[in-house]
């Protein structure tokens, strides 16, 4: 299988410590490729979390492919990795699929629209916070949503500064950046839209499912990668009154049960985690 | 930037409500061949605000859309193939999108429209 992924068993750094890695070759078919990614100093290198989240793409990739979107957005696109793997993965106007991403880094959006280019995919970019400007006209139309959000605890004043301090200062608990985009991506998910999201331990990820549920989500984790030091979620977020049929079947483990697929208790440390 | 993408933006400045459509100024615009998907056009039709779409269309000298259209003429090839084209290959790579309402201009440079707001302006 060219999509076989090692959960849980990679060594990985987070976005504190910007490391790179190349890719191995089994996962270049339908990603995107680390030599034609384009950089700048001040944008989000793809990094062990972005390497997860296209992972757990990948892992969904079939029944995102019978999901059928029509619209499919990223919000922070940074180097543009993880919506060129996505376009790549469900192909583009002769699918009938159309991808948005947006950053609220200028220099991300450049880097991110010569990383499309590069691969010879198309993505709709806007400079932007989160979905304004769209998330007006865009509401209900989203059938996917991927966010790797800033999600390092940092000090209150480091969010919201400019360059690549946006991609990782997530405030307290890491949750400040990643409890304003919840609520916009509840706004742009159709009836049937799936929402990706990195999580970090630090950042209470079951608490997260837990007002999301309050919103009508059901979550699962599609991907977790730990350390010594830490742990990183990746979480899937649909309505809960539209089955997930494709979804429970590729759940060995008997019913769906948001909160019984999370680690042992224990694993939860509440404040700030300790990060890299 | 497609017109898709216009017809999804609205100004997003605090208190303005009359923030749709973004008038488009565009100075510098290019085509590029798309292959056309009908499910694609039929699903998103309901959603596009039509006068806009024929507005920036014909900001950038595309006058081939009728002002008005209904879901009956998606059944004509031709205008899906018009449709088709106004929406996702006609790309606006340099100029402004000008809110109705307050006048503010948000710059499309490189194709990408910077929404950016001001802090005042939040």
């Amino acid at each position: 299988m060219d999509y076989s992924i090692d959960i849980g068993s990679s060594s990985f750094s987070t976005k504190c410590k910007l490391s790179s890695r190349t890719v191995s070759s089994k996962s270049l078919h339908k990603t995107a490729q680390i030599r034609l990614l384009s950089r700048h100093p001040e944008v989000y290198e793809p990094c062990d979390d972005s390497f997860a989240l296209v992972d757990a793409l990948l892992a969904d990739r079939a029944n995102l492919l019978q999901h059928k979107p029509r619209l499919c957005m990223e919000v922070g696109c940074g180097s543009g990795y993880v919506i060129t793997s996505l376009a790549l993965m469900l192909g583009e106007e002769n699918s009938g699929v159309h991808y948005f991403a947006t950053d609220i880094n200028p220099h991300a959006v450049d880097v991110t629209r010569a990383t499309l280019e590069a691969h010879g995919v198309h993505a709709e970019i806007i400079t932007t916070d989160i979905a304004s400007g769209l998330h007006k006209r865009l509401a209900g139309m989203v059938d996917v949503v991927v966010v790797n959000p800033p999600y390092v605890p940092t000090p209150e004043e480091e969010v919201g500064c400019e360059g690549i301090t946006a991609s990782w200062a997530g405030g307290e608990n890491g949750r400040k950046v990643i409890d304003r985009i919840l609520p916009v991506v509840d706004e742009l998910l159709s009836g049937k839209g799936w929402l990706y999201m990195v999580t970090l331990t630090a950042n209470n990820p079951s608490q997260i499912c837990r007002l999301m549920r309050e919103k009508g989500y059901a979550s699962r984790i599609i991907v977790q990668r730990s350390t010594e030091e830490e742990s990183l979620h990746v979480i899937k977020f649909w309505h809960e009154d539209i089955a997930e049929m494709e979804g429970a079947r590729a759940v060995a483990s008997g019913p769906e049960s948001w909160l019984s697929q999370f680690p042992l208790k224990s694993f939860w440390r509440g404040g700030t985690g300790s990060i890299g | 930037m497609r017109l898709l993408t216009h017809n999804m933006l609205s100004c997003n400045i605090k208190g303005v409500s009359n923030g749709f459509p973004l008038r488009l100024e565009a100075e510098k615009w290019v085509e590029k061949e798309v292959e056309l998907n009908a499910d694609f056009l039929r699903g998103i039709f309901p959603k596009i605000e039509w006068k806009a779409l024929a507005g920036a269309a014909r900001a950038i000298g595309y006058d081939q859309l009728p002002d008005e259209a209904d879901a009956s003429m998606l059944d004509s090839d031709d205008f899906l193939r018009r449709f088709h084209h106004a929406l996702l290959e006609l790309h606006v790579e340099e100029g402004a999108l000008v809110c109705p309402e307050t006048g503010r201009r948000f710059p499309i440079n490189k194709g990408i429209p910077n929404m950016l707001l001001h802090e005042d302006e939040v």
